[in-house]
């Protein structure tokens, strides 16, 4: 069995992961629509993003406390630096986006309304040019956090189908077959049958 | 301890994830499939007839920002549960315009006389309106809104309009022709003090047991109309409805009563160019005085969205598509001016050349 990340740890990855990502679909499908659907992706935008921040500042605290179990010896330095760069900017990403949406409603006028009767208070002084620029900033954060994900989502599914080095186990709840080392000649087919059947857990960062 | 060996299968697996995950999110954001109207096709449909003007609103960029007071009369307390409807006296700031994106237009043009208001109820909750002081508009939908901005793209030869995009436009939309033939024949107010201006969409109001009532509004003047000769409107001092506006409100404060129009059964909700029955059942919600007006540079209404969809708890959104598609093409527009330096609004150019002389 190998060590894992704090249970507690786990199960808000997961659930993050599928926030955040319904978080970066209804962001850009918003922008990108005038009709109908415009009006309710912009009501769920604002609280699933403080709820995304909620959570992200839970995660911070716990993760800060448990640790994260340690990579495997022989993945070179580079690489495990490069991982700890990743984990730190996908933190700063999930507290930083939705700091940074609030901010901006704050800066251009906007109630921050997260449902019919309960609003936030503003977080910075209105100003035109502060909208304009935090405004931006949300979109191309969004796309590089996109990006972050994608590519924290491929490289967990190398080490956990090509490595197999147990890293994609520590974040998993049960023991992966396809994850374990001398099942070489099933690996395809094992794989090709997580993804069928757990979609959403094999989609997901 | 790393397996060397993967076989093609998996390597296809794992890139498919991330790839159907990048093609689901060209999807979402509508850069892949059938092309969609945002509140960005909006915005450059307008900049496209009117042109653009760096640093101001897309659409109804000439304007002034007034302030003042609405004093509710509960009356419609029944209506909504919004506390902006309980008796009493809540500030208001708001923005007087005329119709167009060229923020230096004559006034003396057949078009829009707007206002935008912002309520601020005694919970602290906003409610945005941005009306007409026509009961209709021209068009029910973004996509007909879309199309009309460029079927009136003027010539750059003639500075007129293409008529034969125009009769196709209006052979497909009749209810523009309806809006066009309205607003040829209606009086255009003299002041933007003697203006009616509506809510121009439905909205519904929800009370305090959740029921939901389709409604409209409108802000009748106390003062006395007048009207424009439509026939004389190029002799019009460029800037006079504004000019007229300050000068009427050093003198004294400005009226409104606001008028809720309840929908009867089968009333549409949905299409803003039809106009509900003149009998339906209307409730004095309040009154709004204005008591002041100053230039968009030294004036809070600049730096905000008159986003009719802004609503506090006890209004809400009807079926009307223009509602979403109204918030989506402000938000493209203050997105843009945002990142522009705003220039000097017509009112505080005037005033400062007055000033200098």
């Amino acid at each position: 069995m190998p060590q894992r990340f704090h249970s507690a740890i786990r199960l808000l990855h997961w659930t993050m992961a599928l926030l955040i990502l319904a978080m970066l679909f209804i962001g850009v499908g918003m922008v990108s629509t005038a009709g109908p659907a415009y009006a309710s992706l912009v009501a769920l935008h604002r609280p699933i993003g403080i709820a995304i921040l909620f959570l992200a500042l839970i995660r911070l605290a716990i993760r800060l406390r448990t640790g994260a179990p340690p990579l495997p010896a022989d993945l070179p330095r580079l690489q495990q630096h490069a991982a700890r760069g990743a984990h730190i900017l996908l933190y700063l990403a999930m507290i930083g986006m939705p700091l940074i949406g609030w901010a901006m409603l704050s800066a251009g006028g906007y109630p921050v309304r997260l449902s019919a009767a309960w609003s936030l208070p503003p977080i910075l002084p209105q100003d035109l040019l502060a909208y304009g620029l935090l405004r931006r900033a949300h979109t191309l954060f969004a796309f590089a956090f996109f990006a972050l994900i994608l590519g924290h989502l491929t490289i967990a599914l190398v080490h956990g189908f090509i490595r197999r080095d147990g890293v994609l186990e520590t974040m998993l709840f049960a023991r992966m077959r396809a994850a374990l080392p001398d099942e070489e000649e099933e690996t395809g087919q094992a794989l090709s049958a997580d993804l069928a059947e757990e979609p959403a857990e094999a989609l997901a960062p | 301890m790393p397996t060397s060996h993967p076989s093609l299968a998996t390597l296809t697996a794992i890139a498919a994830a991330p790839v159907l995950l990048l093609s689901g999110f060209a999807w979402a954001g509508g850069w892949v499939g059938p092309s969609r109207i945002g509140g960005g096709t909006i915005a450059n449909a307008i900049e496209h007839s009117a042109g653009k003007h760096e640093g101001y609103r897309r659409a109804h960029a000439k304007g002034i920002c007034v302030t003042g007071y609405f004093d509710a009369s509960g009356d419609a307390a029944g209506l909504s549960r919004a506390r902006l409807f309980a008796p009493g006296r809540y500030p208001v700031l708001g923005r007087f315009s005329t119709g167009g994106g060229n923020p230096f237009a004559t006034d003396g043009r057949n078009v829009f006389h707007a206002l935008g208001l912002q309520l601020t109820g005694p919970d602290g909750q906003i409610w945005r309106m941005a009306m007409d002081h026509t009961p209709i508009f021209p068009v029910a939908t973004p996509d007909a809104f879309v199309a009309l901005q460029r079927a009136s793209r003027p010539d750059p030869a003639t500075g007129k309009p293409d008529p034969a995009a125009m009769k196709a436009y209006l052979a497909r939309h009749p209810e523009t022709k309806v809006y066009q033939d309205y607003i040829a024949a209606a009086p255009l107010p003299d002041s933007f003090a003697n203006g009616t201006y509506y809510s121009i969409n439905a909205f519904r109001f929800v009370d305090r047991a959740g029921a939901s009532h389709a409604v409209r509004w409108a802000f009748e003047p106390a003062a006395a109309f007048g009207a424009l000769d439509k026939a004389k409107l190029d002799g019009l001092p460029t800037d006079y409805l504004f000019t007229e506006l300050r000068a009427r409100l050093v003198k004294g404060p400005q009226r409104w009563r606001m008028t809720v129009t309840v929908a009867a059964p089968g009333d549409v909700t949905n299409n803003a160019t039809i106009a509900w029955p003149a009998d339906r059942q209307r409730i004095k919600a309040g009154t709004l005085t204005l008591t002041a007006a100053v230039p968009e540079e030294n004036g809070a209404c600049r730096d905000i969205t008159f986003d009719p969809t802004i609503l506090p708890d006890g209004i809400a959104l009807s079926d009307d598509p223009l509602l979403p598609a109204r918030s989506a093409a402000y938000s493209s527009s203050f997105r843009r001016r945002a990142l522009e330096t705003p220039g000097p609004s017509a009112v505080g150019k005037a005033l400062a050349g007055r000033e200098v002389r």
